[in-house]
């Protein structure tokens, strides 16, 4: 008896020590597709970068750049961030009717975006101050009109999936795409930060 | 695990990827600071420097990249097996030398091809 008490102890053991690998490699896939994204803004940002002074006897940043409406928008953008936080952690448990009513106010909150966005877009090509007026310009339409692309197929996105959730329930397959475009969406709050800082506050100083 | 898979998720990485109330409010609560901050600066003009203001605009857009990194975006050093941060790790490293690059030999050349005429103005305002 002793003997088999010695072997029970001697038995091995195994611990894992580091997590499994992946089973589909596709969060992986789309977050290098956003690290490829993210070369494409940073070619924008350079543009911008070398561009920015260019005024062409045009209007300077500081003439133009309203920061209370950008305030606006970046309000909207952090705000739908976390909306869109609450419709993952409602995800996690299982609950559609909640995250279907998460993912449709991170809809909103994205649409308000693009909504004020436009509205300057509008209002500065009415103002003769559209993207051929000068090289300062073209870059900053260039660069803030991808973005809100950016945003635009995001939401097309969202309603998407949301019709998908509606008709499927919280499936494994509906919870992948979720979680893509999770990252997608935070993505571009972050390259939004860049856009903010670099050429709206950026912008006004000097 | 078991509960992850029984829901039917993609798997036991599920709740890195997705990450818990705590973490998205404490993400939140400082992404806002760090947004209300440079606006506050700029908006109220408190810094009289321009490049003071814009290096401090630098720096707290930096901090809030981080902060969206880990808080919304789950970043951490286990998620795939490490391959998401060697991703971001390369990609930061091609987005350091694009920008820096092209803002370095672009301001020398400007500098440079700038006509002889033009020669002691320095400011590029009335350059297309």
């Amino acid at each position: 008896m002793s003997d088999l008490s010695a072997l029970s102890v001697s038995e091995p053991r195994f611990y894992t020590t580091r997590e499994h690998h992946p089973e589909n490699g596709t969060l992986l896939g789309f977050w290098l597709y956003l690290m490829s994204d993210c070369l494409i803004f940073a070619c924008l940002f350079a543009a911008y970068a070398v561009l920015g002074r260019n005024y062409a006897d045009g209007p300077a940043g500081a003439q133009i750049f309203d920061l209370s409406t950008v305030a606006v928008n970046t309000s909207l953008l952090l705000l739908s961030s976390i909306t869109y936080g609450f419709a993952m952690l409602h995800m996690q448990r299982g609950r559609s009717r909640p995250t279907l009513l998460w993912l449709g106010v991170t809809g909103l909150l994205g649409a308000g975006f693009i909504f004020f966005e436009l509205r300057e877009f509008a209002h500065l090509i009415a103002e003769g101050d559209g993207p051929q007026r000068s090289a300062f310009l073209s870059s900053f339409f260039t660069l803030v009109g991808t973005h809100g692309l950016h945003v635009t197929f995001g939401i097309i996105w969202l309603a998407t999936l949301m019709v998908q959730i509606g008709k499927h329930g919280l499936i494994a397959e509906n919870q992948r795409r979720l979680m893509c475009l999770s990252m997608f969406w935070h993505f571009l709050d972050v390259v939004w930060i860049g856009v903010f800082s670099v050429v709206y506050l950026m912008g006004v100083l000097s | 695990m078991n509960a992850h898979l029984e829901k039917g998720s993609p798997g036991a990485h599920g709740a890195a990827h997705t990450g818990n109330l705590k973490d998205y409010l404490i993400g939140f609560g400082l992404a806002l600071i760090l947004t209300a901050l440079p606006f506050w600066l700029v908006m109220g003009k408190r810094v009289d420097s321009s490049s003071i203001a814009a290096a401090l605009i630098l720096g707290f857009a930096g901090i809030q990249t981080v902060v969206h990194m880990v808080y919304f975006l789950h970043m951490n050093t286990k998620s795939e097996g490490g391959w998401t941060l060697l991703a971001l790790l390369f990609t930061t490293m091609l987005l350091v030398i694009t920008l820096s690059g092209s803002i370095w030999v672009m301001y020398h050349m400007n500098h440079n091809m700038m006509p002889a005429s033009m020669h002691g103005m320095h400011d590029m305002r009335s350059m297309p």
